[in-house]
Formats: C-alpha cells, structure tokens, sequence
C-alpha cells in the first residue's frame, strides 16, 4: 500500500479498498517504526490527522468526496500550521505554535486533506544538505550516510521512504528539486506567485516558492491543482486563473523542443550524472522530440548574484525574530541590547547568522551599490537568458545536481562547496521560473534528478513532459533498498 | 551679528483609513492594548504586507493639492532597526520612489504677505507601536495597536526663516490634510505631529549651519516655542565659541526646552532596500484625474469664495477657511442668520474665545451651529440685543437649549413695546434732572454724546431688554422737545 501513489490511492478511497482512518492509522505507525532511521519528521500530528480521516471519511460515505479528500500528506515546517507547532527547524521557533494557517494548509485542509506530520529541513530554509536543523540531521533513504539534500530534505526523504506519499516543500534557489533529485522523487517548483507564500516562514521573498514533492508528475499534478491560485493576502502571489494541471498530462510530445544549455554539461559534473542525463534526453527523442544545444552565459554567475540576494533579503525577513513577542527569548536579560543579542544568538544556528550577517554587510550604507544592485543588474541578465532560449525551445533540461548526495558531515566546513551544489537551480529562482526534478538514474546506489525548466507559468507543459517520460521509463518507480 | 534661522520640517500626518496600510485591523484610537493588532500588525512568521489602496488614493489627493508631481510608480522600501514596538524589525516606508515628488504651499504672514515654500516630497509609511515606560515599573509594555497605521510624511524644503513662518506653514498642511478629509488633524492623540530641522548662519551667509532635528512635536503652540528655543540655543552656543552638533533632539514641554537624544554618531544605518513583498505601485493618468475630480474646496479657494460670496474682509476670510470644519460651521450660521458679517464676528468672537479657553475643538463644540445660527436669527429680527444674545450664549454654552428656549425661560426678550419704552424715557428723564439741564444747555453738536448717558441709563432700567434703535430715537425725540 505505502508504494501507491495518490492518484492510486484517491481511488482507492473512492472505491472503499480502505477509509481515510486506516490509511492514516497506517501511515502514522509506519512513521512511528521506520522515522528514528531517517529522522524526516519534526513533528507528528497524529490527533489532527485522525480527526481530519475520520471528517474525510464521513464525506465520502455522504458522497461530497473531492479529488484530495482523506488523503494524507505532510507538510514541510516551514508551513504555518494553526495549533501546532511551526518551527522551520529552529531553536528561534521551537516553542512556536502557530495562530493560523498558511494558504496552502488552508487549501489542502479545504481540500480534504489529512495532516500526518511536519517535516524535517535546514533552518529557515538555509542549506541544501537539511544538516542546519536544530533537530538534528535528515538522513537519505537510499544510504543514511547520505544527506537527503536540502532543504525541503524531510519532504523528500518522508516520501522516498514511503513515510507519507506526497508533502509540500518550498524552494528558494533549489530547495525543492536538489533534495527530490537526490532522494529519487518528483519535485516542482512552480513560477514565482503561482502558489501563495502567506504562511510559508519566508527566507527570500523574491525567490521563495512552495510546491509539491510527489512520487510521480501525475501526483504532483494533483498537489499543484490544490496549491495555486491567488491570495489577496500575498501582493506577489499571480491573479491568473488556475487551469486543471492533470488535463494536458496525456499529450504527446511530437515536436516538442527541447535546449541543452552546454553550461549545464560543462565544468564539476559528475560524469555519471552527465550520462544518465543524456540518456533521459535520448528517451525523449523516441518520444518525438528534437534536441538543439543552447547557451544560458550567465549561469556561473548565478551563484553570487544569488548570495547577495538571498541573504540581503533574509537579513530583514529575520528580524522579527527578536525575542520579543514569540519564539526563543534569552534567560534574564539584562536590557534590551542584551536580549536582541543573546535571543538572537543563541536562537539562530551557524548558517543563518553566517546569512544574515552577509546580508546586512551587502545592503549597508556604502556597499547596497557593488553588492545588492550589482546582484539585480545580474538578475535581470538571467532571465534575459532564459527568456531568449524560451523563445526558441518549449523546454530547457539538465541535470538538476553536479552530484548525487554527498556523505553527511561531508561539505558542512565548506559553506561555498555546499553552495556550488546549486548551481544548476538557483538560476531559475532569480528568473522566477518553473523547474521540476524527476529520477532519471542512479548512480552508484543513489538517485540522480532530471531537471525540465519550461517558460512563465507552463506548469501544464512541464507536468505533461514529466508524465510522458515517467509513462515510458520506471526510474520513478525504484525505492531505496529495503523499501 | 546678525543671524538668520533655517528651517524644514517633516509632518507626520495618520491618514484616515478605516484599516491599517498592510492589514485589515483598525485604526480607531484609544481601543485596549494590543486588541487592534491582527497576526500581520504582530509580524507573527510567515505574514505578509497587503496594501490599503485608500492609503493610496489620499496620499494622491494631497499631492494633488499641493500641486506636486504624482509617482506613477513607487516603490515600498524597507528601514531596518531594531524596536520593541516595530515587530517586524523594519518600517515599510517610501525612500527612493515617494508617491508624492516635489510641491508647494503659499502660506500668509501675519503682515498679510504671502511666501512659497517648497514641498521636497510626501511618502507612504506605517507607524510603529507604541513602547509604554510608566505602567510597568522595570519593565516596558508594548503597544501595538498602532502599529501599522498608514502615515503620510510630508518633507519640507529648508525654505523657512522664523517659528512664525514655520508655524505658518505646519497650520496650512493641517488645514490641507483636514480639508481632505484625509486625516482628522488632532495632534494631541498624535494624529498630526512634527519634526522640525532647524540650523542658523550668519545672515547673508549662503551655506547653511549645522542643523539639529527635534522629533515628534505635537502642537501649534510647542512647535513656535522649540524652534524659538532651538534657535536661540544655537545662536548662544555658537557666539560662546562653541559649535552645533548635529543630532536628534526631543523637545520637553514641561521644561520648554530641547535636549539631546541621539548625535548623528549614534545613527543607524538603515539598510533601506525595495520591500520584497509588496509590488511597485503603478498609477496611470486616469487614475490621477479620477482623484482630482473628488478634490474637495481647498482652504486658498474657499477664502477667495468667502471674500466673495460673503463679503468678507481678506483676514476673516483667511481665518474661517483655514480650518474646514470652522469653516463649515461659519457657513451654516451664515445662511442661518443670513448675515456674514454678524455669523463671522460670532465664529472668530464670542465662540472662537470660549472654545479657546476650554481647549475644545470646534468639532466638539458644546454650541452646534445650527444653535448659534438660531441665536443670532433673533439679533436680526430684534427679539434681544446683541447683549443679551451673549448672556444666551453663555446659557447655551453651559446648559444647552435653542436660543428660543433660553430667551422665553430667563425672560430675555427684547422690550420693542414703544408704550414700555416711552414710559422707561420717561423715568429716565425724570429722575436725572441735572443731566437733563445740562442737555438742554449744551451746544447742539454737543448732544449726540451726552445722550450716551441717557441710553446706559434706559438700558440699565429694562436690565438691558430694550430695544436700544427704539430707545434712541425715543429719547432723542423726548430731549430735543425739552430744548425747544
């Protein structure tokens, strides 16, 4: 049961194979046995879960049943969730519990959903490796030496697991797709506004974007026809209409045009990683599409622009943590000055206060011009470069790693070799663009991603080319050993 | 040495939305701690900005009337600092694209001459919260009720040379915000508050001294004194061999004096950058037009009407207009009493004095226009004299009641009887032979005068209920018979 996807298992429900209850009950003793390997939960919420299966189950037997009713999924931590707490796998919010909702809790719990749990992740969303938890780390369940990536790392690694079918992330220069990559599941990013950020703990306001992680693209489908839509509550979030993602999942892709930006092949890749990617791409042109090579010049600089950005941006999110309202709050201050610093000193973990200090020296007096201007200029340069490619092919594809998951322990000294990890997903968050990641290999025993970037608000093309190949191929099917 | 002052001013003004600028909590003032202050205004994690366009379209109004260029796009920035009362960390405010670009205000002296200062720019922001010193004795309570609340900061050039221009100038952009409708103008619940950047330099001097800014001023009348204090602090400090340092002052009104609270070492550096969360605001030219078309009357146009409609001189029309809520209180008893002249003596007389010395807005005047109008009805019809009518209005001011009521229960009616009269003349003239003799010997152009005493005495005899055109011609009538 724990292998079906939720499209397999709304049928299920629909057909009365089994309640909402017992999928739930399932689910939740599976956490309870198979976690303590892989440490993907932050926080179980088993009386929430099983007031919300039994409130789904009532539903279908009345026959009010939606698509999503009764079906269980966990939420990244980073997701407000009203009455438990929401930590972003900070000591700053450990005690935090959440007044209200986020939007995208809010829909799935109109939707029908049912909560199992939140999930592990870097602290305030900071890593690619979910080691900056004050929770301890993730473990991959490929091979638990192995981080699960980062830093929607939890999400990824719970549904690798089979601990829960599907849960939400959210991304901010990768966060999303690098962990789906190196857990072997489904992961997409949707564009900047497609799916509100009001509830989502923000990192980078302008990068920051919550979406689904899934077993299959047909699942992710489901989870983004939940998720997007606009929110008078998110300014950013886009007022477009929502269009029903599983509807273009079955067309062919004859003609299909597919980029291969030559950066996105060059420099420290994998080798590996590198051929199974170009073997996915081969798989595609039996499915009718063409191939052209292109260029995106500005990627190497994606990864500065982006550590000026990010950080400037998250320097003044973090600032409400201050130990005055909510959250971490020192022992006996002894004036204001003494509990902003140690609240926020002893709140916060290495990397976000490496992040926060590198993003108020770039926007501080004298420096905003060389840095965080600099960074913009850079920006928009990026997105030139997509959009000019995006003008010639539908899709663009790579490899959405260098690598496959590194050990833990392994880069967590060497802040800029966990950065470079990035550097084939930070660009499309600074050009606001959609990317997903599907299993497309392994390589020695650990799974590699396929990254598929397609235009503003193409959603729907990027689903259909992922089920196409998910249809023709069964990397997406393959489970860590033992699973 | 002769010195000249140099001052700009910065006025904080509430805009008068019925929500705040990023959320949907109200704005009323004087509600519990923190009962006003919703999940966004306590910047709780994962919140977000969303902005109040009618924060927008008032901010468009009053650059429209002061005739300045309209942003058509401007960008929300963020100011960060770290406050107990400014929960997110930063103030979302306006830096680099204000919404409202360079305007003026002409405002006039009490010599009557009128002078141009030059509005540099006017910005959307929000207010913080409020930090409570006193309740909680070692500890500080937050208030956060205020947090949030739409602010219009208006920028003035250094255009101004004395407190009184600059007095001049705050009571002009109050009556201008008031006028709007865009913001109540009460200063003491901080509605409308100023900080005022003053320097001096040798008179001729072109580059300007080193300035001090004295923050948070919340009356006409503290404003005047600040800046007189400021500048003659500064003028001392310097003739003493000493020199300004540029820094924030606070302005201590018990004392009458300003003190130091911050130098300019101590200054934050804010790391102003665009707010992520909020998009650039974008106004086309219809959207300006459709503003200007609900432009209320402005003070400038509403004296030039008042002159003209009613006739009025150039000062009384400057003072009815400046404040809209005077001035529709003026109009009122105008029409009622179908006499400006009488209405505006009344406004800036009798009820502008009693509204002075209990400090009571006109807003709130115990004596409602339409009351006052009544009253001054039977001044014009000759019901009482304009004696009496201000023993009525004491009455109405301290009981309340119409000017009927007030006259009919303390039998204050005018005696007009011309019988009752004569009869009082005839006591009068009776009972004073000497003044009477005196009379009937005097030169005649001398008897105009002396019959002031008679008229005193008539009055006196009726307690001030006659008719005093009657009572003049009677008397005139009965003395003149007596000389021939």
């Amino acid at each position: 049961m724990f292998d079906k996807t939720l499209a397999e298992l709304a049928a299920g429900l629909k057909t009365g194979q089994f309640s909402s209850v017992e999928l739930t009950q399932a689910y939740l003793a599976r956490i309870k046995a198979e976690d303590t390997k892989y440490n993907s939960f932050i926080s179980v919420t088993d009386d929430l879960a099983l007031e919300q299966a039994a409130a789904a189950d009532s539903l279908i037997a009345a026959g009010d049943a939606g698509t999503f009713t009764g079906l269980p999924i966990a939420h990244k931590d980073i997701f407000c969730t009203q009455g438990v707490r929401t930590s972003c796998a900070s000591k700053m919010l450990d005690n935090f519990i959440s007044p209200y909702n986020a939007t995208v809790v809010d829909k799935f719990n109109q939707a029908g959903a049912v909560t199992l749990g939140k999930t592990n992740m870097d602290e305030f969303a900071m890593g690619s490796s979910n080691e900056s938890s004050f929770y301890g780390p993730c473990k991959n369940p490929w091979n638990t030496d192995c981080v699960p990536g980062g830093s929607s790392g939890g999400s990824a690694a719970a549904v690798s697991a089979q601990l829960t079918p599907a849960a939400t992330g959210s991304d901010t220069g990768g966060s999303i797709r690098q962990p789906a990559a190196l857990c072997g599941i489904t992961g997409l990013k949707p564009t900047y506004g497609r799916v509100s950020r009001y509830g989502m703990i923000a990192f980078a306001s302008s990068l920051d974007q919550g979406g689904p992680m899934t077993k299959t693209a047909e699942d992710a489908a489901l989870m983004l026809n939940v998720m997007a839509g606009f929110d008078k509550r998110d300014s950013t979030s886009a007022d477009r209409d929502v269009p029903d993602y599983t509807a273009d999942l079955t067309k062919p892709l004859d003609g299909l045009r597919i980029g291969l930006p030559k950066e996105f092949f060059s420099g420290d890749i994998n080798a590996d990683i590198a051929a199974q990617t170009q073997a996915a791409i081969k798989e595609f042109e039996k499915l009718g599409a063409t191939v052209k090579e292109v260029s995106l010049p500005n990627t190497a600089l994606s990864i500065p622009a982006y550590y000026i950005i990010a950080p400037a941006e998250a320097s003044s999110n973090l600032s409400r943590f201050d130990g005055v309202r909510y959250g971490y709050r020192c022992e006996d201050p002894v004036d204001l000055e003494d509990l902003y610093k140690r609240s926020r000193g002893e709140g916060f973990g290495p990397e976000v206060k490496r992040r926060i200090l590198v993003g108020a020296y770039a926007l501080s007096e004298g420096f905003y011009d060389a840095y965080y201007n600099k960074a913009q200029q850079i920006r928009r340069l990026i997105r030139d470069d997509f959009t000019k490619v995006l003008s010639e092919v539908d899709v663009i594809m790579g490899p959405t790693t260098p690598h496959p998951a590194f050990k833990i322990g392994e880069k967590s000294s060497d802040p800029v070799a966990m950065y470079m990890e990035d550097i084939f997903t930070l660009s499309l968050n600074l050009a606001g663009l959609p990317g997903m990641s599907i299993p497309c290999g392994t390589v020695d025993g650990l799974p590699t991603g396929l990254q598929i970037i397609g235009d503003y608000f193409a959603e729907q093309k990027l689903l259909n080319v992922a089920h196409q190949f998910q249809l023709a191929t069964d990397w997406h099917k393959q489970s860590p050993q033992g699973i | 040495m002769e010195w000249e002052a140099v001052i700009g001013l910065e006025i904080h003004a509430q805009l008068a939305t019925k929500s705040k600028i990023f959320s949907g909590a109200s704005t009323a003032f004087g509600a519990e701690p923190n009962t006003q202050a919703c999940a966004v205004d306590l910047a709780l994690p994962g919140t977000l900005p969303a902005f109040n366009e009618e924060a927008l379209r008032m901010a468009v109004k009053f650059g429209l009337a002061v005739d300045a260029e309209i942003g058509r796009k401007s960008v929300f920035d963020r100011k960060n600092y770290f406050y107990p009362d400014l929960p997110k960390g930063y103030q979302t405010s306006q830096l680099f694209h204000p919404i409202v670009g360079i305007g003026h205000i002409d405002i006039t002296l009490e010599d009557g001459t009128t002078k141009r200062i030059g509005v540099t720019r006017a910005h959307l922001e929000e207010d913080a919260g409020k930090s409570l010193h006193d309740e909680f004795p070692g500890m500080t309570g937050i208030d956060l009720n205020r947090a949030g609340t739409p602010l219009l900061e208006i920028v003035s050039e250094p255009d101004m040379r004395s407190a009184e221009e600059a007095v001049a100038y705050v009571r002009k952009v109050h009556s201008l915000v008031t006028s709007l409708g865009i913001c109540d103008g009460n200063m003491s619940e901080g509605s409308f508050r100023c900080d005022c950047n003053v320097s001096v330099r040798p008179k001729g001097q072109e580059e300007y001294g080193t300035r001090t800014e004295t923050k948070n001023i919340n009356s006409f009348r503290f404003i005047e004194k600040a800046i007189v204090g400021e500048i003659e602090r500064q003028i001392d400090l310097i003739e003493d061999g000493g020199r300004v340092i540029q820094a924030t002052r606070l302005y201590d009104a018990d004392k009458n004096e300003t003190r130091s609270m911050r130098s300019k070492e101590e200054a934050n550096d804010y790391r102003y950058f665009p707010c992520p969360d909020l998009l650039p605001i974008v106004i086309d030219d219809d959207y300006i037009d459709a503003i200007r078309q609900t432009l209320p009357e402005l003070p400038d146009a509403r004296k030039a009407r008042f002159i003209e409609e009613y006739k009025l001189s150039e000062y009384d029309a400057m003072v009815l207009s400046a404040d809209h809520n005077m001035a529709a209180y003026f109009e009122v008893i105008a029409k009622t009493a179908k006499d400006a002249k009488l209405a505006a003596n009344w406004v800036m007389g009798e009820l502008s004095k009693l509204l002075n010395q209990h400090d009571i807005d006109i807003t709130n005047s115990p004596v409602s226009a339409e009351q006052l109008g009544g009253l001054l009805m039977r001044i014009k019809d000759d019901t009482i004299s304009g004696k009496i009518a201000k023993q009525v209005f004491e009455v109405m001011w301290s009981e309340g009641g119409s000017a009927d009521e007030i006259i009919e229960s303390k039998g204050l009616k005018q005696v007009t009887d011309s019988g009752a009269i004569e009869q009082i003349v005839d006591e009068v003239i009776a009972n004073n032979t000497p003044q009477v003799e005196q009379y009937v010997n005097a030169e005649p152009d001398k008897r105009g005068k002396m019959i002031g005493f008679f008229m005193g005495q008539v009055m006196k005899a009726s307690q001030g209920k006659a008719n005093p055109g009657q009572v003049q011609g009677v008397l005139k009538q009965k003395l003149d018979a007596l000389v021939n």
